[in-house]
């Protein structure tokens, strides 16, 4: 029987900040009110046009997946000068976004910061597909992709074995370490949720498949100890682990020699560009999120505020970013590092450039505005103009470097293909689709992490006795 | 009672009264027992006589062996099997080998993290006797249980009955295996 809920009310807590949570919740409320999204049987209109439409998207991205494999990498806009054009762009910033999952679940977790109990669960789902979608990418753009075992060191008949001074397989370990703890760190603590599951699916099937995907929880005092412990080594173990992997992906371009790439400052630049793309996402997803399904409650305005707060000083690290590299070409009395600086900016590509900056520097400044961090519109558009910002910033990257390096007689132009587009609004459809798929199937707010927020979750110590 | 007990379970409302009654038994002299609930709660760890969880140190040697084992990897292949001289660089490069050093770490730390946890706490186990008492089904939801088994030497299926009522628990049931 459901316990009566008070009507959201604009309460604050002793700060004047909006609450973590709202209140009048009970552990029983909240275990309801999630787990309703998940164990109704109703399947909603607008699930299922949203499902429909994004997996059209990922049928584009199958047919464009054939396409390649039958025909090869020629379909893309590739050539010499611009050997990497989508393909690299697209991966580093799939895997930007993956980042700001981890660090919600693990970094703020060690930050002690509660309000990340209700966005961890979903920003986990959406780092594991968005790394999912990177992950196609180093492998697609292969000449041979049928052969990408090759990148892994195995003892083959040919007696070789990968090159480990090359970025390209520190990558190949640094995002496969990634996809497999960010895949455990989210299915650990998944399991008690799940238990929940199965002590209320309606159906056999629920509750058998529940229950296998539970491990038999039961909520033991002892077992949560062990939980705790491993939960939190697991969250010490991803800080490190995401800064390294965005690192290691910025070492792509840093080991190279090219103006533009060959700089000191990718690998703190890439990572604070992933986190603040990540949030971008996180925000862009939660907004509607929490609109269609009710869950004002748990994702309050506290929630969305801060995430702007992140998203405004991450985004002022990479407008730093791009003050020093301008800079630093000038100040490098470099040839060619100067003609790279003006040619992003004066060249056939500015258009890039300063549709760049407008993006992710001037509309982004807008979150210096309580208004503009509290209203749930404005913060959407910041968001998905942020998500954007960044895609071209990869572009500028990638492109702009490659076309006009060193010799002259070398330069080319890059021209994206109507298979580069697809293959990328392809894996949009692959990314939606799962995410679609997750919010249906799995709880996607941390139900006991939210009951622990609760006031009446907490003990006190042992009163000393008399 | 004639059948065979696993033990007494007492059900609670808030975290409070049940490790209140967990702290209780442990002065009383029950080891043989478990308290059950939604949520973590840290005090009933210290509450259930829990110094240590073993983990900590598992994850150091799954570091450990991954850091020794991506060097290893690396060090092999690049100076024993297959040398090769690139830019200049000595066959024992260290310095490129770090990130999948650390890449290497941080996986075998973190699985050994996961699957020493699940290990430790015989999970999965997908039957236990506490499943059979139907309310149960609720301390994955909002109710705390306190169950005493009846391996406890101190164990008696009246003396501990009497022991959990006196508590005010919402109801005390028998756990049959």
């Amino acid at each position: 029987m459901p316990e009566p809920v008070t009507p959201v009310t604009p309460g604050t807590d002793p700060y004047g900040e909006p609450p973590v949570i709202a209140p009048g919740h009970t552990f029983g409320s909240i275990t309801d009110k999630i787990s309703a999204i998940v164990l109704t049987s109703r399947v909603s209109v607008g699930w299922l046009g949203g499902i429909g439409i994004a997996f059209l998207f990922f049928l584009i991205f199958n047919v464009a997946v054939v396409y390649l494999m039958w025909k090869g990498v020629g379909i893309w806009g590739i050539n010499i000068p611009i050997g990497w054009g989508f393909a690299i762009v697209n991966f580093v910033w799939w895997i930007g976004i993956g980042h700001a999952g981890t660090l919600i679940s693990a970094i703020l977790l060690l930050l002690h910061q509660k309000w990340r109990q209700s966005i961890n669960r979903f920003a986990e789902a959406m780092t594991l597909f968005a790394v999912a979608c990177a992950g196609v990418f180093p492998i697609l753009h292969l000449g041979r992709p049928w052969l990408a075992y090759w990148l892994t060191p195995y003892p083959n008949t040919m007696t070789v074995w990968p090159q480990f001074r090359s970025p390209l397989i520190w990558d190949v370990f640094a995002v496969s370490t990634y996809l497999t703890v960010s895949l455990v760190f989210w299915y650990v603590g998944l399991v008690p949720d799940l238990a929940t599951l199965r002590d209320r699916a309606h159906s056999k099937a629920g509750r058998v498949i529940y229950g296998i995907m539970s491990l038999g929880w039961r909520g033991s005092g002892r077992h949560w100890a062990r939980y705790e412990m491993a939960y939190l080594l697991l969250a010490g173990l991803a800080t490190p682990l995401v800064v390294s992997v965005h690192t290691v992906v910025s070492f792509d371009f840093a080991i190279a020699i090219v103006p533009g790439w060959h700089t000191t400052i990718f690998p703190p630049y890439f990572v604070a560009g992933a986190i603040y793309s990540g949030f971008a996402m996180v925000l862009t997803l939660a907004i509607p999120i929490r609109a269609v399904y009710g869950l004002q409650d748990f994702v309050t305005m506290r929630h969305l505020e801060n995430m702007a707060k992140v998203m405004l000083a991450t985004g002022l690290i990479v407008a730093y970013g791009y003050v020093i590299e301008a800079f630093m070409s000038f100040y490098s009395a470099d040839t060619f590092e100067r003609y790279m600086t003006l040619n992003r900016m004066l060249g056939p590509y500015r258009g890039a450039y300063w549709a760049l900056i407008l993006t992710n520097v001037i509309i982004p400044q807008s979150l210096w505005f309580k208004r503009v961090r509290t209203s749930v519109v404005p913060l959407f558009f910041v968001a998905l103009v942020v998500n954007t910002g960044m895609w071209l910033e990869r572009f500028v990257i990638v492109v702009t470097s490659l076309h006009r390096d060193f010799d002259p007689s070398s330069w080319g132009m890059y021209y994206p293909t109507v298979w580069d587009w697809a293959t990328f609004l392809g894996t949009i459809g692959l990314f939606s689709t799962l995410l679609f798929l997750f919010i249906r199937l799995l709880p996607m707010i941390s139900i006991f992490e939210m009951r622990g927020l609760l006031p009446q979750a907490e003990v006190g110590r042992e009163p000393e006795k008399a | 009672m004639a059948e065979p007990l696993y033990g007494l379970m007492a059900e609670f409302e808030d975290p409070k009264a049940l490790v209140e009654a967990t702290r209780r038994a442990y002065e009383h002299g029950y080891r043989d027992m478990d308290a059950y609930s939604p949520i973590p709660i840290e005090e009933l760890t210290e509450a259930l006589g829990i110094h240590r969880t073993g983990i900590a140190p598992l994850v150091l040697l799954g570091g450990i062996v991954g850091c020794v084992s991506g060097y290893g990897l690396q060090y092999w292949v690049a100076a024993i099997a297959y040398p090769l001289n690139v830019g200049g660089r000595p066959f024992n490069s260290w310095p490129s080998f770090v990130p999948v050093t650390f890449e290497m770490t941080v996986l075998v730390a973190a699985l050994t993290a996961v699957f020493g946890m699940l290990a430790l706490n015989r999970l999965p186990m997908l039957y236990h006797p506490v499943f059979n008492v139907p309310r149960f089904a609720l301390a994955t939801r909002d109710r705390f249980f306190l169950c005493i088994e009846a391996t406890d030497p101190k164990f008696d299926p009246h003396a501990t009955r009497e022991f959990l009522e006196s508590f005010a628990p919402r109801e005390v049931s028998e756990v049959v295996p």
